[in-house]
């Protein structure tokens, strides 16, 4: 049961960030591009495509609507990719954690440098979408500006959930399951691509509970310049999230590589 | 002065499995201490509890005098690991694999660019700062982490097999570089299941058999402790009925592996010369090494 003791943080994690960042910095140009032109196709085929048969949702162009729902998927993405592939990798394949742990690194120090990372690694992801979608006019005050610490957020608390799966995984072939019984099931049930209500009341009771729609829900009134409502509800879920899962991540890890 | 490592009655057990079966051992500043035993001894078990990577069930250990796992980071400023299987970072140059592993220590970059062509020289990688890792072979990759496990000019070296996989060249070159280590005074812990490299390299050595030390001190020392002098292997499709009929005649000691019987005595000259008037057996006369100490002690039965 000691695994699952209280995570002991330190700021030696920076130096695990440090090392993905300068790997990122090498392929930065390619990995923005990827980051940003898989929702963007998403966004203007769904957007402009499927938006021009419909009058407007909730009073705004479907694109507008739809644009900070991919904001939020594609920050759901990048944090899952990052804490998935990219972690495993470089616990089990390349075995960088293992190098991490010879040097006065703790196992919770790497396991916090890669959630830090996979989190900020996301928020860029965000970051970029947002950028894109102030520059076609969807975006009505600086209010938006909210958005980012929100993503950053909503990144850590992907990024715990995916670091979960990575401590479980067998092989890269594992994280399918995840993909296809949590994260997609999670785009389409968080008010990404419409609005809760149109789901039947039952699964409506469990989209309140995905994390990603509280992101949504407070996201979409802060790029339409509005304020959200139950803020710290949203807040606290998506906080609660990142914290419950990262302990619980960290747990599973120490289980499979402190033996 | 404290020991780089001790080790105290150390007990381990994966499930019902003992892997260390209390182990006590302790190394002497500026040698070599060689870890020997068949694949799961516990060799790595020993190595991974000795660094705090896993906690063990009982016993004390002291690391670069350090209490592991309680400080076992802090000890771990002070120590430097080569792993058996190398896990330098692919998507950095040579130069950035040492500067990166540097700030895991907390080493300010400019102290460690510093350092760079002194580390480079060492690894015979001179000129190579800004080399991809792909444009390396298997030996200077290897010595490589054995530059970076040098970054924190630590008290003790740790290296767990550093030669396996390793061509004859690209390991007599890990030698030479490692008695330069043992010439400078670092004292060095490493694993290794080649009788010639702990021969070559260590002052001591320990040889263990499932999670227990059942030998210790230098290779002349357990030569001479543990197995006649002289050794004459006899091959042949009759080597194992010569030995069933004469064996016990000539020698102290005999084992019979395949076609190859192993003859282990004090003197050969009466049997030399009986295997002269022999046909059909092929022989070859040598000293006793540390392989026949090994394979004495711990059998010749297959370990998977």
């Amino acid at each position: 049961m000691s695994h699952f003791a209280i995570p002991s943080l330190s700021l030696r994690a920076i130096a695990v960030w440090r090392r993905n960042f300068l790997v990122w910095r090498k392929l930065a140009i390619p990995s923005m591009l990827g980051n940003l032109a898989d929702p963007m196709i998403y966004m203007f085929g769904l957007g402009y495509g499927l938006g021009g048969m419909l009058p407007a949702v909730n009073g705004l162009p479907y694109i507008a609507f739809l644009a900070a729902g991919t904001l939020c998927a594609s920050t759901m993405n990048a944090a899952t990719f990052e804490a998935l592939y990219s972690a495993f990798s470089r616990m089990h394949v390349q075995k960088t954690w293992e190098a991490l742990l010879n040097a006065p690194l703790s196992l919770d120090d790497v396991v916090a440098g890669e959630w830090l990372w996979a989190a900020s690694k996301s928020m860029l992801s965000g970051t970029a979408i947002l950028v894109v979608i102030t520059a076609l006019g969807f975006v009505h005050s600086p209010l938006a500006l909210w958005v980012l610490p929100i993503v950053f957020l909503t990144g850590l608390a992907f990024a715990a959930m995916g670091l979960i799966v990575n401590a479980l995984a067998p092989s890269y072939d594992f994280f399918m399951y995840y993909f296809t019984l949590v994260i997609t099931p999670m785009m389409l049930l968080s008010g990404v691509f419409f609005p809760l209500d149109q789901l039947p009341a039952a699964v409506r009771g469990l989209a309140h509970i995905l994390p990603l729609s509280h992101a949504v829900a407070l996201v979409r009134p802060l790029v339409n310049g509005e304020a959200p409502a139950n803020v710290l509800l949203h807040l606290g879920v998506l906080a609660g999230v990142a914290v419950g899962a990262f302990w619980i991540a960290l747990g599973l890890t120490r289980r499979r590589l402190l033996r | 002065m404290n020991a780089p490592l001790r080790v105290d009655s150390l007990r381990k057990s994966f499930g019902d499995t003992e892997v260390v079966a209390g182990l006590s051992f302790e190394l002497r500043r500026g040698e070599c201490f060689g870890l020997l035993g068949p694949n799961g001894a516990g060799k790595t078990t020993t190595l991974r509890c000795c660094l705090g990577l896993t906690g063990a069930d009982s016993g004390a250990i002291s690391l670069v005098g350090e209490p592991v796992p309680e400080r076992a980071r802090e000890a771990r400023m002070k120590v430097g690991v080569v792993p058996q299987f190398d896990n330098l970072d692919p998507d950095f140059t040579v130069a950035e694999n040492l500067l990166v592993y540097a700030r895991y220590f907390g080493l300010r970059d400019a102290e460690v660019r510093a350092r760079i062509p002194e580390l480079l020289e060492f690894a015979g990688l001179v000129g190579r700062d800004n080399a991809s890792l792909r444009s390396l072979s298997g030996g200077m990759k290897r010595r490589l982490t054995l530059v970076r496990a040098l970054v924190n000019d630590p008290e003790l070296l740790v290296l767990d097999e550093p030669t396996t996989g390793l061509d004859p060249q690209a390991r007599h070159l890990i030698w030479e570089r490692l008695k330069r280590l043992i010439a400078g005074g670092k004292t060095i812990l490493l694993t290794t299941h080649f009788m010639d490299e702990a021969e070559r390299l260590c002052d001591r050595l320990a040889v263990m058999d499932a999670g227990k030390i059942i030998a210790i001190g230098s290779p002349r020392e357990l030569i001479a402790a543990h197995i006649e002098p002289q050794v004459v292997e006899i091959f042949g499709e009759d080597a194992p009925g010569w030995a069933a009929r004469h064996a016990a005649l000539f020698s102290q000691r005999s084992e019979v592996s395949g076609e190859t019987v192993f003859c282990y005595l004090h003197d050969a000259r009466p049997l030399l010369a009986h295997l002269d008037a022999q046909q059909g057996l092929r022989y070859m006369h040598r000293p006793a090494n540390l392989e026949d100490v090994f394979l004495k002690l711990t059998g010749r039965e297959l370990r998977d």
